[in-house]
């Protein structure tokens, strides 16, 4: 059998071979050496230094979801990148944003979406929502030796469920456990603090609008307090990332809208630093 | 102990294409066409769930004429070798000439093999291009010959008939509506040259979209969007009248004004 899928020759057999939708299980019989948990590792003393996306997070409003990410990636106390994207859509109703160890993640992320597509192909159906988050604990789960060497990946998937005609929140730890996330959800080490400020500020019938402005003042508030997380680069011209998933599909705001709705919250906190109040009772 | 007959090898490939050549001939034919704004693939198919079209990769559809469970098995290996070349190296080194030559190479080994049967396939890969010029079609007969197609092709049966009636009518810049009602109307010819009706429930309607905002070009057309675009098509009589169309087909923005294309 050739093996080597560069090779313009026949198919292989394997590709002809009657077996399941998933490109991932495709690849664990044909070529499982690619596959991302199944690297060999080596002994290592300490951990190893590899630069770290920071604080994800995710509001559900009546109609969909919003998940948005900050910009910085760290590596101890360097900041490694300040521009970095940690939000990628997964499909056409879902998304997926990352914390940890950005080279794994990012990988994941790829290999995520190559799943949902692949199957998307040959099934001619998409997965449900459900099936999306339990393939992706998979794919976490299958990265625990590495977490147990300090580059974990965490991520937060959120998405639009078709048929019940809400937008849902699932997050994960190392070991890929799964857990559904009711309204607002972060990830990553600013997420304590961004979590805070979303519990005050979030209610159930909030508009787009309010929405992708909540999760900008929960990163402003995540960045106020973490170290790794990056806040809005005025200089720069770099904004958090915001993406917006609702009956219509995924689509990531444009520079421009994101922009306009950190320099609002800038402008805001210019006044009042810690961001607007809620009522004591 | 008997002997075994001597068949010469010209007698034994002959044999070999004739049966490939019956069996692909049970099928119906399908159309795969250049338009305007991309790729339309049409083919007649009671079938709601097991298509005779569909994506391979981000510019890339497949359409197969022939034994349903064989070209099925050529799709998912031909998914299978997109995923994995665009997961080792980038979505973009997929390409619609890399994947007909890996299903030339597998069609041709299966056929000058004695140990399987030939496929009872014919296969069309396309890839649409940001141009019309950049747009590829490959047709691919079940001996793993290649043929590298302009403007449209038809396979299956009635292939050879199809093909005389849509090159004397297929013109460059045509918009979806005007393509969809040219590629019905051959699907409808018999061999006799006596017209049948095709109901909208029963054709299968595939668009290969370059203005598709998302980066997975491929889209069924289905239901009243299909009916809709018949309808136009059977509306305007004289290809050309691409202002009305244009009017009504805004949405889906598979219509522009092909402007200077149309000779």
């Amino acid at each position: 059998m050739e093996a080597n899928p560069r090779s313009t020759g026949r198919l292989p057999a394997a590709f002809l071979t009657p077996g399941s939708s998933s490109f991932m299980d495709f690849l664990s019989e044909h070529q499982p050496e690619i596959l991302p948990g199944n690297r060999q590792l080596p002994p290592t003393q300490g951990v190893l230094e590899a630069p770290h996306g920071t604080t994800i997070v995710a509001v559900t409003f009546p109609g969909g979801v919003v998940l948005a990410g900050d910009r910085r990636a760290t590596m101890g106390n360097v900041i490694a990148q300040r521009d970095i994207e940690k939000v990628f859509p997964a499909d056409e109703y879902s998304a997926v944003g990352i914390a940890g160890t950005a080279g794994l993640a990012v990988e994941m992320v790829k290999l995520f979406q190559l799943e949902l597509e692949h199957f998307e192909k040959v099934e001619g159906a998409t997965l449900s929502l459900e099936g999306k988050a339990n393939r992706l604990s998979t794919m976490i789960r299958s990265n625990l030796g590495m977490a147990m060497q300090g580059l974990a990946v965490v991520p937060l998937f959120a998405g639009y469920d078709v048929d019940r005609e809400k937008g849902r929140i699932f997050s994960y730890d190392v070991t890929g456990g799964r857990s559904e996330e009711h309204g607002f959800a972060a990830t990553g080490s600013g997420s304590v603090f961004a979590r805070g400020a979303m519990k005050k500020l979030y209610h159930d019938a909030l508009t787009e609008e309010q929405a992708t402005t909540l999760v900008i003042q929960a990163l402003y508030d995540a960045a106020d307090d973490d170290s790794a997380t990056g806040g809005p680069d005025m200089a720069r011209r770099i904004f958090p990332i915001v993406t917006v998933i609702s009956d219509e599909g995924f689509r990531r705001l444009t520079e421009e809208e994101s922009s306009v709705i950190a320099r609002s919250v800038l402008e805001k906190r210019l006044e009042q630093p810690d961001g607007p109040r809620a009522a004591l009772l | 102990m008997s002997t075994p007959f001597y068949v010469s090898p010209q007698q034994a490939m002959a044999d070999r294409a004739e049966y490939a050549r019956k069996g692909i001939a049970r099928g119906r034919s399908l159309v795969v066409m250049q338009y305007a704004d991309g790729i339309v693939f049409v083919g007649e198919n009671p079938s709601r769930a097991l298509h005779k079209f569909s994506e391979i990769y981000d510019r890339i559809g497949f359409a197969a004429a022939g034994k349903y469970n064989e070209y099925e098995n050529l799709r998912i290996g031909g998914v299978r070798y997109a995923d994995l070349r665009g997961y080792t190296y980038d979505r973009d080194d997929v390409t619609a000439r890399g994947l007909a030559n890996v299903y030339a190479q597998t069609l041709g080994n299966i056929f000058s093999s004695n140990a399987e049967k030939p496929y009872e396939v014919e296969l069309v890969v396309a890839e649409v291009g940001a141009t019309p010029d950049g747009d590829q079609i490959y047709r691919l007969p079940h001996d793993g010959s290649i043929v590298d197609e302009h403007g449209s092709v038809a396979v299956g049966g009635n292939a050879e008939q199809i093909s005389t009636y849509l090159d004397q009518r297929h013109e460059d810049g045509m918009t979806l509506a005007e393509a969809l009602k040219l590629a019905v109307q051959s699907l409808s010819r018999d061999t006799n040259g006596s017209e049948r009706e095709i109901p909208a429930e029963r054709l299968e309607v595939a668009i290969l979209d370059r203005a598709r905002p998302q980066q997975r070009k491929f889209k069924r057309i289905v239901g009243r969007q299909l009916s809709r675009l018949l309808e136009e098509g059977g509306a305007t009589d004289a290809v050309g009248d691409t202002e009305t169309d244009a009017e009504a087909d805004g949405e889906t923005g598979s219509a522009r004004d092909s402007g200077g294309d149309v000779e």
